[in-house]
């Protein structure tokens, strides 16, 4: 018999039902007003901010992965990797999702060479995670509706850990790759991939198993694993950045609210790390807005911080809630964190029975 | 044999209401609509709701003949109606516009 404690995160499964049953599902959510000439100024596309932070982004990773091939062998080797790994495996994660709005450029190809480079690196195949992204979009950290629920609840602290080394998202999409490269998709992926789009993840599925078996072909050539630092195993070495990143976005939250405030964390980092995550620290201006580049969010969050909860002042600030708070939903899954609103919004939407907010 | 469809001029707005490159919403009988303003000032309207998630376009960016859909940016060619990628996958309706003495009409079915 299934937990009665435990949500359902699948999105085939009795939380999924209930979301489309209790209205959550495709939703009309809460958005900050702000006036449409102010909306058009912010939301205005163009490609100068990312030309320049594509090219710093190769021009990083050519210099460090320079220098990794150079002192390959002795330990001065190491630093480099790390560098390498890190816009390897942490800097694509950002550069695959604002490509994948189609914000990050004016020109939409850019976009696309971007999004295709940045998905092999982090391995998240196109077309599967442009679709599980626009649900997220539509129904964010709604249990059952989902597919990108990153902390689910009660949190499995083990996984997050081995996530850091991007372990169990990797191993869970070896198995996919290998379903779609014989030309099927599971259940839950037919439940937001298009009939008409499900060819094109079967042909990418092949291509990315081609390139790994060219690579480890090389390395058994050669004798040394030195081409799999470069391709392959950045991925999973320097991924724990994107994590690092990615946990401030909502672990730890409300589940079941049609409020991005409620859901969201906005939290103040430093110029590296806002290069290396484009921006998207501001996370509850990104998904309330998510017309608006990444280079505008900073602009976004000045117009409508009033009618937000205070942003966290550092990544500290985040994770002193945090890890806390993960800790203490191992043992109350129904425990949250809750937001203080700035007073005069309810939000929108019915948090499930038996779930307690934070004091 | 061509067959006509009977079509009713309805007046939606001013012409100048509409920026250059812009969209705004007219909502007429039960149904919403998108009218928009191309950069070389000519008239076009459409559905008003996204085809993707019923979400109003008029909430969107006009990027020269392009509109572009406020919840996941998917994209339409306002002109044409045509989707041009995910996530739309379905064309928009178009209706007849014209300009008579400074107001757009549009014609509907
Ligand atoms: S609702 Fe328009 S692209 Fe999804």
């Amino acid at each position: 018999m299934a937990d009665p404690t435990r949500r359902d995160y699948s999105l085939i499964g009795l939380d999924s039902r209930l979301a489309v049953e209790r209205g959550l599902a495709t939703a009309e959510w809460y958005k900050c007003p702000v006036d449409r000439k102010t909306m058009k100024e912010l939301m205005k596309r163009s490609d100068g901010p990312a030309i320049r932070d594509t090219l710093l982004w190769f021009a990083f990773l050519a210099a460090s992965g320079f220098g990794g091939w150079w002192f390959w062998g002795t330990w001065w080797a190491v630093p480099f990797f790390i560098v390498y790994g890190v816009l390897y495996g942490s800097a694509s994660d950002s550069r695959w999702h604002e490509c994948g709005h189609g914000t990050a450029f004016k020109t939409r190809w850019m976009n696309d060479v971007v999004y295709h480079i940045a998905c092999f690196m982090i391995l998240r195949e196109p077309t599967v995670w442009r679709w599980s992204h626009t649900r997220h979009h539509t129904d964010t950290i709604i249990v059952g509706r989902d597919p990108e629920i990153g902390v689910q609840r009660p949190p499995n602290i083990f996984g997050i850990l081995i996530q850091l080394f991007a372990i169990k998202s990797t191993w869970a999409t070896f198995k996919k790759l290998c379903i779609h490269a014989t030309g099927r998709l599971t259940a839950e992926e037919k439940t937001f991939i298009p009939e008409s789009e499900q060819h094109k993840v079967y042909g990418v599925a092949r291509i990315y198993l081609a390139i790994f078996a060219a690579v480890a072909v090389w390395c058994f050539a050669i004798g040394s694993i030195l081409p799999a630092m470069f391709i392959g195993l950045p991925t999973f070495y320097g991924c724990f950045m994107g994590v690092f990143f990615g946990l401030t976005q909502h672990a730890g939250l409300d589940e079941d609210v049609l409020d991005h405030r409620l859901n969201s964390r906005t939290v103040y980092m430093n110029p590296v790390f806002r290069f290396l995550y484009l921006n998207m620290n501001y996370h509850v201006e990104h998904h309330m807005f998510p017309m608006v580049p990444y280079h505008a969010l900073p602009r976004l969050h000045e117009v409508i911080k009033a009618d937000c909860p205070k942003p966290y002042s550092s990544c500290w600030d985040a994770y002193k809630e945090i890890i806390p708070a993960l800790l203490r939903q191992r043992r109350e899954p129904g425990w949250y964190v809750k937001r203080p609103l700035p007073g005069h919004v309810e939000p929108l939407g019915a948090p499930p029975p038996g779930l307690v907010a934070a004091e | 044999m061509t067959s006509t469809i009977a079509v009713t001029w309805v007046d939606a707005c001013a012409a100048d209401e509409i920026d250059e490159e812009d969209v705004i919403r007219f909502d007429h009988a039960g149904r919403t609509f998108a009218i928009f303003r191309s950069p070389d000032d000519a008239y076009f309207a459409t559905d008003g709701l996204c085809t993707h998630e019923k979400v109003h376009l008029a909430d969107g960016l006009v990027m020269d003949n392009i509109i572009e859909c406020p919840k996941h940016n998917g994209r339409f060619d306002y002109r044409t109606g045509a989707a041009k990628g995910a996530p739309v996958c379905v064309d928009l309706k178009t209706y007849p516009v014209r300009i008579e003495k400074g107001r757009v009409l549009i014609g509907l079915d």
